[in-house]
């Protein structure tokens, strides 16, 4: 049943990379997005530790210590990658020469507001690179299951733990619903095969606008 | 050469680190640790760290190996998930954290191996991590005032040197190797090789001598991995 739901959010999720791109995936969900991008589309995946074009996982034979992701996997580089150190990843980052980073959220607010690095009370682990993700990438998108595991929502009016960035949030896509954060506020945008309007509002806490023809 | 910067003995090497003393050190996880260094410290037990370095070891490997020993006050990172002993000396009021954005904490160490002491990001607008800071309004966008790392020593694993101390690093071994170099007012890296004045192509240097101190060859690298992932059908 999760594996389904994670299945249905990354086959929406990878629609948004656009043949061409520089695309930052985040650890969870959005990982599991680069199986599906398109073999014949020539998009390069950045990892913030310093590559510019993360490959397949290696055969055995070709394991390097000194070669791997962000989220500290081994990894191979395609032709075309380029490495750098952490100064220049986020310089391509901060910079908004990132066309897109997904990443996954445990809360997003009506405005836009993300947190996904911190609960209070439980260990700290730190936010990594998701503060420049959010504040830098020119496109940001959020995946995450609709409500959390005791079926509560996640998309809330406010945010409750602290935030990852303020106001960063693009579009945000979960297993129910797409939704587009805009100058109007929130609005939802599609809604997943089968699932119904008012099933999204009972499990969303925050106020949306539904586009035309939904 | 007047200039020949390669030293002998990692005891000798970190023999004038002091208790307390300021440390930047490069790695990504596991990767591009500088692991002949680290353990030459342990084995001298100076105490009191603070250290900057964006993450810090597994329990029992790189950084990780200074906590258990309890020899680290303060530690400057991004991320800190993969370490028990870490959590315990936290909960405990043993250990001080600052946790900095991964690219503010790059930044930080280059701003200061650059002379610059502080610059404005938009890293961290509205989150935890701006409280306390100057808020400055540009364009209509606003950005939070960061503060420059000049550290008193860094530790540093590059792949190759040449004797005056010209770096190479290898695929993403690099991270923030070269920024700690930058940082550190005594620059001190360990190589898998050394090579004669002339041998590297200029062309081809990451970090110039210019930032480096004394130079090591290390020998055997353990090169931990901290998750490996094989291709489907492989594991």
């Amino acid at each position: 049943m999760r594996m389904d739901t994670r299945q249905k959010i990354v086959n929406r999720a990878v629609k948004e990379i656009q043949n061409g791109m520089n695309v930052n995936l985040g650890i969870g969900i959005p990982t599991l997005v680069a199986n599906a991008i398109p073999s014949h589309y020539e998009v390069l995946l950045q990892s913030e530790n310093g590559l510019l074009g993360i490959g397949p996982y290696p055969v055995t034979e070709a394991v390097d210590a000194d070669l791997i992701n962000a989220g500290k996997e081994t990894v191979t580089a395609v032709a075309g990658a380029s490495f750098f150190d952490s100064a220049e990843s986020f310089a391509m980052i901060r910079g908004g020469h990132i066309d897109l980073a997904i990443l996954g959220g445990m809360e997003v607010s009506e405005t836009g507001d993300l947190a996904n690095w911190m609960i209070p009370g439980k260990m700290i682990k730190g936010m990594g690179g998701a503060m420049d993700l959010v504040a830098g990438a020119k496109r940001v998108v959020v995946v995450m299951e609709h409500v959390n595991k005791n079926g509560e929502p996640k998309i809330k009016k406010q945010c409750e733990l602290p935030l990852t960035g303020k106001g960063v949030v693009h579009r945000l896509i979960t297993e129910l619903a797409v939704f587009d954060f805009t100058e109007q506020g929130m609005q939802l945008i599609e809604l997943a095969e089968g699932v119904t309007l008012a099933e999204v509002q009972e499990k969303t806490a925050a106020a949306f606008t539904v586009i035309d023809g939904i | 050469m007047g200039n020949v910067k390669v030293w002998d003995s990692f005891e000798k090497a970190v023999a004038d680190i002091p208790n307390g003393a300021t440390l930047a050190v490069g790695g990504f996880g596991l990767c591009g640790i500088p692991e002949k260094l680290i353990a030459a410290l342990v084995q001298k037990g100076t105490n009191e760290l603070t250290v900057v370095s964006n993450n810090c070891g597994v329990d029992d490997w790189g950084l990780g190996l200074l906590l258990a020993n309890k020899q680290i006050k303060k530690m400057i990172s991004s991320y800190v998930g993969e370490n028990k002993t870490f959590e315990q000396q936290f909960l405990n009021g043993e250990l001080e954290v600052e946790l900095t954005p991964q690219g503010t904490l790059a930044e930080r160490l280059r701003a200061g191996g650059a002379g610059i002491p502080g610059f404005y990001t938009p890293t961290g607008v509205g989150t935890p991590v701006a409280d306390g800071k100057e808020i400055k309004n540009f364009e209509g966008k606003d950005y939070i005032l960061e503060r420059g790392i000049v550290a008193d020593f860094a530790l540093v694993k590059a792949w190759k040197a040449d004797k005056l101390g010209n770096l190479v690093y290898r695929k993403t071994s690099r991270n923030f190797n070269p920024l700690a170099a930058m940082a550190g007012q005594i620059t001190i890296v360990e190589v898998e090789e050394i090579v004669e004045v002339g041998e590297l192509d200029p062309d081809h240097i990451h970090t110039p001598g210019v930032f480096v101190q004394r130079v090591l060859l290390g020998e055997n690298y353990a090169k931990r991995i901290e998750r490996l992932t094989v291709a489907r059908g492989e594991a």
